[in-house]
């Protein structure tokens, strides 16, 4: 079999991104919604870390902060997932109308 | 082929950094093998122990002193029916216990029993470590809700809030141990398991005895955080059995619950293995540079083949000891038989190429082994915590002294 | 050392990556869609450490796996989605979503297709057994700044998931 590219890894990141797209897009439930989000933030951690092989360890770096974000992120989301949920009793998306006339 | 096998012995390398795939198999193979024994002897070990601190006598039927009693367990666990919930969610239910099997037995990978004596040695390893370790939630956490059931829903709730809390005092309290190792000329520290005992090695000490007692400090939080982490007395409130029955793992049965049963204690094992790396010199000898010298040496290797003699040497005894009654017949004979066993062990210790090979996995176990007692010695002793003292004790003493200690380490190592 | 049958590893860990992505956007249930997400993020760990990348690799296990995934299935669990499961799970526009999604993978393949030629063949000789080292100096020298913002940050999630989360303040 031919040998594994950073190309490889590029094809394997971009399928992951658009699952998450796919997954943003259509969900109705929030914590999908968010689960699908992760999934984005994976796929732009593996192009990083896929590019630091070829221009250095820049990309390293900056994966990391992408997880540190995906951390503040996610509890942040679920933060507001349980405000919601407390005060609506759902937790779909499309049901978050009280600005929506 | 042959001289694939034995070139790795002349290599001085793990079998990781030789490249060496049959030798890494060995050693996986040998180091589940010696993780079931001890799993194995640590049930015996445990209910002896606890009963003795209880003034009981434990297990005393099956076989002399109760020895045959975990075989005897483990043959009724095997046999006994294996029960579903039928509200249970069945991938989740089957998928639990495997996963928190895979996750206790994984971590061995990077524990150091010898300067060699690894599968492999990475780069990362104390990180590689706690992560391995800290996945055991999520099966827990599976276990829990896939039940269908409220105790072991509670369970899993109390447990992720737990682990996910302790961890954090955890990982503080190894980031000083690590910081410890960068005190040398490169100014570097290390993460690696092995990187980590040379560098205790290299300042000739251990990390527990250094800047005293701020080593001492980050040591007792990572033996408590550890018991949190194992889930054991006093912390065991996601099995507390008085409140929530057993727990997670309330709606196993037989070869599964076993299986959580295996986790639990190769965890132990594997916690009590990354606190020994880490502040107790992994498999250095005690006393490495105070009682130096080839007489020394000489002394310090006879001790493991001494410790099986003594072994053997308490086994007589009993067989002394042991009611003369024709009914005891069997049993004496059996206990004298596991003294001979444990006995010609010792004997084989002795010899000088045994010897020389085995000295740094023993005082590796022996290290281990004391703070596996010491988990018997809390459950027998404490009284279990109530949830919130517990986050308190995690989050408003372990945390900020942690982060003290972190601090007071950076500071003791740039002007000591 | 060199890695061995990397050819295997890649189209396994990939393998695993896709399909637990794939899970995660189908499945009914919350739950089963976090543990393919646990699935997808592990083997993405395997794939930093082929990368040779091994400290990102036990920060994705550590802080993803075993803490943001954590802090999902308890969140899971502490609101109670049973009745959620039962209903529809994907929004009235979905196949706007899913075409727009596929547009984007097609302009990928459009890319990688085009732009081969833009990626050296060439590999970066990376640093294997000093790779944390090699981060750490990074992280602490030129990229000091932004990781007292990152701390910073995340100070801020702290507080502010604590607001939103607490009943009373």
């Amino acid at each position: 079999m031919a040998p594994i590219t950073t190309l490889h890894y590029l094809v394997v990141a971009a399928a992951l991104f658009v699952l998450g797209v796919v997954g943003v897009l259509t969900r109705r439930n929030v914590v999908v919604v968010l689960m699908s989000i992760e999934l984005i933030l994976n796929a732009v951690n593996l192009n990083l870390v896929a590019f630091s092989r070829i221009w250095g360890l820049q990309g390293q770096i900056f994966s990391i902060f992408v997880i540190t974000d995906a951390a503040a992120e996610a509890a942040v989301g679920l933060g507001i997932l349980i405000a919601f949920f407390r005060n609506k009793e759902t937790v779909n998306v499309d049901e978050v109308d009280l600005l929506k006339w | 082929m042959l001289d694939y096998i034995t070139s790795y012995l002349k290599s001085d390398l793990t079998p990781g950094a030789a490249g060496n795939v049959l030798w890494a198999f060995v050693y996986i193979l040998l180091i589940f093998l010696g993780l079931s024994v001890a799993v194995i002897a640590m049930n015996w070990l445990e209910r002896k122990i606890l009963a003795h601190m209880q003034v009981r006598l434990g297990p005393m039927r099956v076989g002399p002193h109760g020895l045959l009693q975990p075989v005897a367990d483990a043959l009724k666990l095997l046999i006994k029916e294996d029960i579903m919930p039928a509200e249970a969610d069945k991938v989740v239910f089957w998928m639990a216990p495997l996963f928190v099997v895979m996750t206790a037995f994984t971590v061995f990978i990077v524990v150091p029993f010898g300067p060699t004596h690894a599968v492999t040695d990475m780069n990362i390893g104390v990180l590689f470590m706690l992560g391995v370790s800290s996945l055991s939630v999520l099966g827990i956490v599976m276990a829990g809700w896939a039940s269908n059931s409220h105790y072991p829903l509670i369970g899993a709730l109390r447990s992720s809030a737990q682990m996910v809390s302790y961890e954090i005092a955890m990982g503080l309290a190894v980031i000083s141990a690590v910081l410890m190792s960068s005190l040398n000329q490169a100014g570097t520290g290390t993460l690696s398991m092995i990187g980590l005992v040379q560098a205790q090695q290299a300042q000739h000490t251990w990390f527990v005895f250094k800047f005293f007692p701020l080593g001492l400090i980050a040591f007792v939080i990572f033996a408590i955080a550890m018991v949190a982490e194992t889930n054991r007395a006093p912390f065991d409130l996601p099995e507390a059995e008085s409140e929530l029955t057993a727990g997670f793992h309330t709606e196993y049965s037989g070869f599964r619950w076993s299986l959580f049963f295996l986790a639990e204690y190769s965890a132990m094992i594997a916690v009590s293995s990354i606190a020994v790396t880490l502040w107790l010199g992994g498999w250095m000898r005690p006393f490495p540079t105070w009682l130096s010298g080839e007489t020394w040496d000489l002394v310090f290797s006879l001790f493991p083949g001494l410790t099986f003699i003594f072994l053997a040497v308490f086994a007589f005894v009993g067989v002394v000891r042991m009611p003369k009654h024709p009914y005891f017949r069997i049993q004496t004979m059996g206990l004298a038989g596991f003294g001979a066993v444990l006995g010609l062990i010792g004997l084989v210790l002795f010899a000088p190429p045994v010897r020389d090979r085995i000295q740094d996995i023993y005082w590796f176990s022996v290290k281990v082994a004391v703070s596996m007692y010491m988990y018997i010695w809390y459950r027998g002793t404490f009284p279990r915590y109530r949830f919130d003292q517990l986050m308190k004790v995690g989050w408003k003493i372990l945390l900020p002294v942690g982060i003290g200690v972190l601090i007071l380490t950076a500071i003791a190592g740039v002007w000591l | 050392m060199q890695p061995v049958a990397t050819t295997f590893f890649f189209y396994l860990l990939s393998g695993l990556a896709v399909l637990g992505g794939i899970l995660v956007i189908t499945r009914k249930n919350p739950v089963h869609s976090a543990l393919a997400l646990i699935l997808t993020l592990l083997s993405l760990a395997g794939l930093y450490l082929m990368l040779y990348a091994p400290f990102v690799a036990g920060v994705q296990i550590i802080l993803y796996a075993g803490g943001i995934m954590v802090l999902f299935l308890f969140v899971i669990m502490l609101v109670n989605l049973e009745r959620s499961a039962k209903e529809e799970q994907f929004n009235k526009q979905w196949i706007a979503g899913t075409a727009a999604a596929l547009a984007l993978g097609v302009l990928f393949i459009l890319v990688y297709t085009g732009g081969k030629a833009l990626f050296p063949e060439h590999l970066a000789q990376l640093p294997e057994q000093s790779n944390t080292q090699e981060v750490a100096i990074l992280l602490y020298g030129n990229y000091m700044f932004a990781f007292e913002i990152a701390s910073l940050l995340l100070l801020v999630a702290i507080i502010g998931a604590v607001v939103m989360a607490k009943k009373r303040i």
